[in-house]
């Protein structure tokens, strides 16, 4: 077998040492995906279903509620084994880590663990479950010893249950998560709803600007050119504090309202802290992601094309939409992917600007990277970003075509 | 004769010696560590009081970087080992947090300089203020302020004035986050502020405390940076807003903006200095942590910027305001004047409820 493999390698001699040149060529491309892409990509997403704190920590506590049926308390040696293991997390300075993990499960839990940690040190022998008890109540309540089972597990779809809003109940059935903390649907739903918003104005905006400039004498058209890239160029803080600056009631747009008389001073428009004002301010941010790829596209399309159409009697209108129009829909497809998937992701402009409906769902996956550390979460909560985004990638594949795509030519 | 075989002859021993001295005495003239710290203002307070001082004392440099997601980057310092913050400043809920999941190292607090008339760290320091990982730096805290020529009449003087639209209509500004908007709430509507966190274990408590803001609602303007506040009491964009008191004392002071405080019901909250677990410079980290914490070094801050200092023996020390001279007392979170009704952030509660508050204070905001 190894022999034969030997004499074919050695047979296709060149070709393989050409490919094996070419290889080298691209192979620190590949590293270089692979250690700043891949990998990165790769370890957040197991983080969001494997977890061993908890288990490693409290490995007999674990086994001894194994044999606990879930009804009532778990037996004394349960007990037992957690004051025993409790007390070497607090010496081992993993208890932090285990609490935070019950804690998500039961808010609190943090505070029980601890505490009990720390006054379990003058105890030296049982009966545990009375000594557990006077310390902290919670620990005659079943609830706390089926949040720290939970937490044991090293696999987990823990994550991606609250990711959707659904939590595991202490029997293991799934349930939806109580109304007042449903959440992250409504918060993925609303981040969809909101870049489609942005995409379709951006390329509303977008694609007579687009077509202005490619069609521009040269002097005029690298004039335009640079309107659209002076603010791409500017800071996106500068832009979005800009904007508040013109759409807030007392500002620059309502002074001109209200001077002109269109609107009374008493009658002056929100327009920012509002969805109004998310809309307005990420559209102009991303706009110059849909002009420029638009733009390359069209300058592509020979004017002839047009006059053409128009000599074989066709009206302006039919001439766009039969002959201009699809040509131009691979920018059209590479400028809306673009714009769309820079709109998921983008949570700086809405958070200053949106109000109440500022917050989307990439202020949730920052809030459990930076603040809760429940990176588990925001990994969940960043597959399901990305699962959306592929799936409309592959959409796009069927409906128009990846080749199709052109950032210019 | 063992011996002779074992060790290196005595000659290149001493060679490697001196090599080594030179090297170690090299490395001690470059000595750097980073202290990581908010931006703006107070890294600049915090720079001149405590990180120039402290270079010129030791000859150990101090490069000072910005927090851009705080804990996060904490985090991927200590899992991967590549720690090159040392000490960073954080809040004490930040502290907690962090020192739990191991990203802190353990300061005791037996060496930390006593105050200046001798007496033990542990005694100076304001209860709450020192904690496993963390050294008190500053107490600040979130008030609501308003301008006041938009109140010729009567002006707010409580925190309930602060949810009374009858008497003072507007709008108002507040944080989008569910710290101290319910604290706010449950003492605007009658809660006496040491039962404030004993209310709000409660559900019923909890209910309450939204069922005031939601009195408010739609007046309301939410904020996400610091900065925003004073911006829009001078834009009027909101007649009063929550803010950061050092934000409010920059404008008032310095721009001269006719800003007032309402110090009824402040919210007070705790900075502290910690080290990051697995710095290759604790010594040197430990060095700054001890000589920013001494009295001197925390009214030297104080006196740059309204923040309190978290010992007890600094607050005399903080006369005037450096750049301008005014009288820095009343203007500081600590001032009795300023403590009738003050609340203590309990950050302990928070860290064990956080995320359950965010949900339930997101799922609120989308209704």
């Amino acid at each position: 077998m190894s022999e034969r493999r030997g004499r074919r390698v050695a047979g296709v001699g060149p070709g393989y040492r050409e490919r094996l040149r070419a290889l080298g060529l691209v192979l620190p491309l590949l590293i270089f995906l692979g250690v700043t892409f891949l990998a990165p990509l790769g370890t957040m997403l197991l983080r969001s279903v494997y977890d061993p704190v908890v288990a490693d920590a409290l490995p007999a506590t674990l086994t001894a509620l194994r044999a606990w049926d879930g009804e009532g308390l778990p037996p004394e040696a349960a007990y037992e084994a957690a004051a025993r293991e409790i007390g070497t997390a607090r010496e081992a300075r993993t208890l932090g880590q285990v609490a935070s993990r019950a804690n998500r499960i039961e808010s609190g839990l943090r505070g029980v663990l601890t505490r009990t940690a720390r006054d379990l040190r003058e105890v030296t022998e049982g009966p545990w479950r009375e000594a557990m008890t006077a310390i902290d109540s919670a620990w005659v309540d079943p609830g706390t010893w089926h949040a720290i089972r939970a937490a044991g597990e090293r696999f987990t779809a823990r994550h991606y249950l609250n990711a959707v809003d659904m939590r595991r109940l202490a029997d293991g059935s799934v349930a939806r998560q109580p109304e007042e903390r449903r959440i992250y649907l409504p918060l993925l739903w609303r981040t969809l709803l909101v870049s489609l918003a942005i995409t379709v104005f951006c390329l509303i905006l977008g694609y007579p600007i687009a077509h202005l400039i490619a069609h521009a004498k040269p002097g005029r058209a690298g004039l335009l050119l640079a309107l659209v890239l002076v603010p791409f160029w500017t800071s996106l803080l500068v832009r979005t504090t800009s904007w508040i600056v013109l759409l807030q009631t007392q500002g620059v747009v309502n002074d001109l309202l209200v001077a002109i008389g269109l609107v009374g001073d008493d009658g002056r428009l929100s327009m920012v802290y509002n969805m109004t004002g998310t809309l307005v301010a990420m559209t102009h941010v991303l706009l110059p992601f849909m002009v420029l790829p638009l733009y390359s596209v069209m300058r592509s399309i020979p004017p002839l094309h047009m006059r053409a159409a128009a000599s074989m009697g066709a009206t302006p209108a039919q001439a766009f939409r039969r002959v201009y129009w699809p040509q131009t829909l691979p920018g059209v497809g590479a400028g809306s992917l673009l714009v769309f998937i820079l709109a998921i992701g983008y949570y700086i402009t809405p958070a200053l600007v949106g109000g109440s409906s500022g917050q989307l769902i990439s202020n949730m996956v920052a809030y459990h990277m930076q603040t809760s550390l429940n990176w588990g979460l925001a990994a969940a909560l960043g597959a399901l970003l990305l699962v959306g985004v592929l799936v409309l990638y592959l959409l796009y594949d069927r409906l128009i075509g990846v080749e199709r795509m052109s950032l210019g030519s | 004769m063992r011996t002779d075989r074992d060790g290196p002859p005595p000659g290149r021993a001493s060679a490697c010696a001196a090599l080594l001295a030179a090297c170690l005495a090299g490395q001690a003239a470059a000595q750097s560590i980073t202290a990581v710290s908010y931006g703006g203002s107070y890294q600049k307070a915090s720079t001149e009081a405590w990180f120039e001082p402290f270079a010129a004392a030791t000859g150990i440099r101090v490069d000072v970087e910005d927090f851009n997601g705080a804990l996060a980057q904490i985090r991927a310092q200590v899992e991967v080992g590549a720690v090159h913050w040392d000490v960073v400043d954080l809040n004490a809920s930040e502290v907690t947090l962090a020192c739990d999941e191991g990203l802190l190292e353990y300061i005791d607090p037996e060496m930390l300089p006593p105050g200046p008339d001798g007496t033990p760290a542990e005694e100076d320091f304001i209860a709450g203020t020192l904690s496993d990982c963390g050294v008190g730096g500053v107490v600040w805290s979130t008030i609501y302020a308003y301008d006041a020529n938009r109140f010729p009449g009567a002006r707010p003087e409580t925190i309930a004035d602060f949810f009374d639209l009858e008497k003072f209509p507007g709008r108002r500004g507040m944080r989008r986050v569910p710290m101290v908007n319910l604290e706010f709430a449950l003492m605007a509507d009658g809660v006496p502020a040491e039962d404030v966190y004993a209310v709000l274990d409660t559900p019923e408590g909890l209910d309450r405390a939204f069922d005031k803001l939601d009195t408010i609602k739609d007046q309301v303007v939410w904020w996400e940076a610091g900065a925003q506040p004073p911006q829009m009491l001078a834009d009027g964009e909101v007649v009063m807003s929550t803010a950061y008191n050092g934000r409010i004392f920059n404008a008032q002071v310095l721009e001269g903006q006719p800003f007032v405080i309402v110090w009824d019901g402040q919210l007070l909250d705790i900075n502290q200095l910690a080290i990051v677990a697995g710095t290759r410079r604790l010594d040197e980290a430990l060095r700054l942590v001890s000589f920013a914490s001494t009295a001197e070094a925390l009214a030297a801050l104080g006196r740059r910027i309204s923040y309190g200092p978290a010992r007890e023996s600094a607050a005399p020390l903080i006369t005037t305001h450096l750049e301008t001279g005014i009288e820095m007392g009343p203007h500081l979170p600590t001032h009795p004047l300023n403590l009738a009704r003050a609340l203590r952030r309990d950050w302990s509660w928070w860290v064990d409820h956080q995320d359950e508050m965010n949900e339930r204070f997101s799922a609120w905001l989308a209704r």
